[in-house]
């Protein structure tokens, strides 16, 4: 569906905050439903550059943003997100409408229920646009996975937006959403939040119900926000995060005003920096926007520490053993039998099993159940599964030891700018190293943000990843805001 | 760890996983699994002897735990006739598959 974009084009646009959104709306100057049908009218002109959108859902969308007006003819008191125009990454499942987490083995399927996340988005006003396109099953790092095709980098559109949440990221970078869900394993919010020059939120572990989520590795997999701006992703936190009955792993911790927790100025906060994040491998154009950011920090009046996490090096090896055994045992449930891709050719069960598999899942989700499969097999457990879930908990003590000495950390998101699309499409160890700064977060359940942080010199955006201990999204949120308003 | 991964070692883990590979894919899985494996056998420098696994990280603090489990009582779940119509064949209360034993 994709046509080719024009060599050197760029398609950023930064969409209205949502207190100005809001702000119009309440006043009846902009009608929701305007709003959202000069979205669709953006969407219907570039995203066949751009393939952020798999599908859309105009009629629920139309139907709540008429809601929303009726709600302001009345003068009835609004909800936060009040006509809002928001898109969703489609491994998260909406009732009625298409989900296809990027493979063809959902083909036809159409679930019958909300995701929590999205229906909580729903319930404070929020305009679901439709669904945006993602590595498959949320496995990789480029969008290149899709098996419908890559996104393209707004910024840049022969680049890849990162992954897996690349239609997320690029939704937003290029005004075809104000604001859009995606979902975390690795760092599948926060890179492709780098890539596009957006901010992209990492909640902790447990802090927003993964119900509804079509899950990838269960005990990693997170969802976030992308927003052009701290205050707002933060304030979709605040919507989407709570306990949920449906998701025995939700924090019944309560769910703070972030945005307003935000405002609270960074100065006086003590700031890791660890140098195992800045080493071999770095970009140096990416490395001295950090460190411009850094300084930025420090004359907000942060107190900057450096701190050691020495066993970061283990982290991409220890992720890819223990997200690949999740992954093993989470995508058997697609068979052919229930929902979705059945091959047409099959005399005996067993068989119908396989070619629905072979015929419905592409590549890297092979290799990832086949390495999943073979880490957890009889005589391998021990030293690949098991080593690694030890590993893990040296990574994640090695954080909260850095968490007694420091309010946040500060890093790279990724160790360089966006790349050309299929310039690491053949060697998935080199696609696997891009997740280098930001898999250990994941393995330790902490929080972090991806707040824009300059552009190279080819006018690529960098982002910093801004991390915080557990249910401490406030304090990441008002690093993030620091640097963020040191580049304006 | 392990020593290299073998042509054969995939096509058992192939079917372990209900995955059917052509001769291709196996020889592109071969290699690819074998490079994935050579790295992450960086794992083995470290000593972990006494380090209890983590598989969840909401035994690390309270922060992060869940929640109590909710009361155990019946709920109702979603209805049949929502559910049955996303099979690729079912008669409306049983999924049809192909046969299981040929006799």
């Amino acid at each position: 569906m994709a046509s080719e974009p024009k060599t050197g084009e760029r398609y950023v646009a930064t969409p209205q905050t949502f207190a100005a959104l809001r702000a119009e709306i309440a006043a009846g100057r902009t009608k929701a439903c305007d709003l959202a049908a000069s979205y669709y009218q953006r969407i219907e002109k570039i995203n066949p550059q751009l393939n952020a959108y798999l599908s859309l859902s105009k009629d629920r969308a139309l139907a709540q943003a008429e809601r929303i007006d009726a709600m302001v003819a009345k003068g009835d008191p609004l909800p936060p997100l009040a006509g809002i125009p928001v898109g969703i990454k489609d491994v998260l499942v909406m009732r009625g409408a298409p989900a296809t987490a990027g493979s063809r083995i959902l083909q036809g399927y159409q679930p019958p229920y909300d995701c929590t996340a999205v229906a909580r988005l729903e319930a404070a006003g929020a305009v679901l646009l439709g669904k945006l396109n993602c590595d498959e099953f949320a496995m990789g790092s480029s969008n290149e996975n899709s098996a419908f095709g890559p996104v393209r980098n707004p910024v840049d559109p022969e680049r890849v937006p990162g992954g897996s949440s690349g239609g997320s990221a690029a939704a937003v970078a290029a005004n075809l959403a104000v604001a859009t869900l995606g979902t975390d394993t690795g760092g599948s919010v926060r890179q492709p939040a780098s890539f596009c020059g957006v901010v992209g939120v990492l909640p902790t572990y447990g802090r927003v119900s993964r119900y509804g989520l079509i899950a990838f590795a269960s005990s990693l997999d997170r969802i976030g926000p992308f927003a052009a701006n701290v205050r707002d992703a933060a304030a979709m936190l605040s919507v989407i995060a709570g306990h949920d009955p449906k998701d025995a792993t939700s924090s019944p911790a309560p769910v703070p005003d972030y945005a307003a927790e935000s405002d609270q100025p960074a100065a006086g906060l003590r700031i890791g920096v660890p140098a195992e994040y800045f080493g071999d491998g770095l970009d140096p154009e990416v490395g001295a926007a950090i460190e411009r950011g850094i300084t930025a920090l420090q004359a907000a009046g942060c107190q900057l520490k450096p701190v050691s996490l020495p066993h970061t090096r283990y982290a991409v090896p220890t992720y890819y053993l223990v997200a690949t055994a999740e992954a093993s045992a989470n995508l058997a449930r697609f068979d052919g039998v229930r929902y979705g891709y059945r091959s047409p050719s099959s005399a005996t069960l067993s068989d119908m099993y396989s070619h629905s598999r072979d015929e419905g899942f592409g590549a890297e989700v092979k290799r990832r159940i086949l390495l999943g499969t073979y880490a957890l097999s009889a005589g391998y457990y021990d030293a690949y599964y098991m080593k690694a879930q030890q590993v893990r908990r040296i990574l994640a003590e090695e954080f909260l030891r850095a968490f007694a000495e420091v309010d946040a950390i500060v890093t790279p998101t990724s160790p360089f700018p966006a790349f050309k699309i299929g310039e690491k499409a053949d060697d998935p160890l080199a696609m696997y190293l891009a997740d280098i700064y930001t898999v250990t977060a994941s393995l330790a359940g902490i929080c972090g943000v991806s707040v824009p942080c300059g552009v190279t010199s080819a006018g690529l955006p960098v982002g910093m990843q801004v991390l915080a201990s557990h249910l401490r999204e406030s304090t990441a949120f008002r690093v993030a805001r620091a640097v963020e308003e040191a580049q304006s | 760890m392990p020593a290299k991964v073998t042509e054969k070692d995939v096509e058992r883990v192939a079917e372990l996983a209900h995955l059917e590979l052509t001769p291709d894919e196996t020889g592109r899985m071969l290699r690819d699994l074998n490079a994935i494996l050579d790295y992450v056998a960086e794992l083995s420098e470290l000593d972990t002897a006494g380090v209890a696994p983590l598989a969840q990280v909401s035994e690390l603090s309270e922060a992060a735990g869940p929640s109590a489990p909710r009361p155990d009582k019946l709920e109702t779940s979603l209805k049949r006739d929502a559910v049955m119509p996303q099979a690729p064949e079912s008669d409306g209360a049983f999924f049809k598959v192909p046969k299981v034993i040929d006799r």
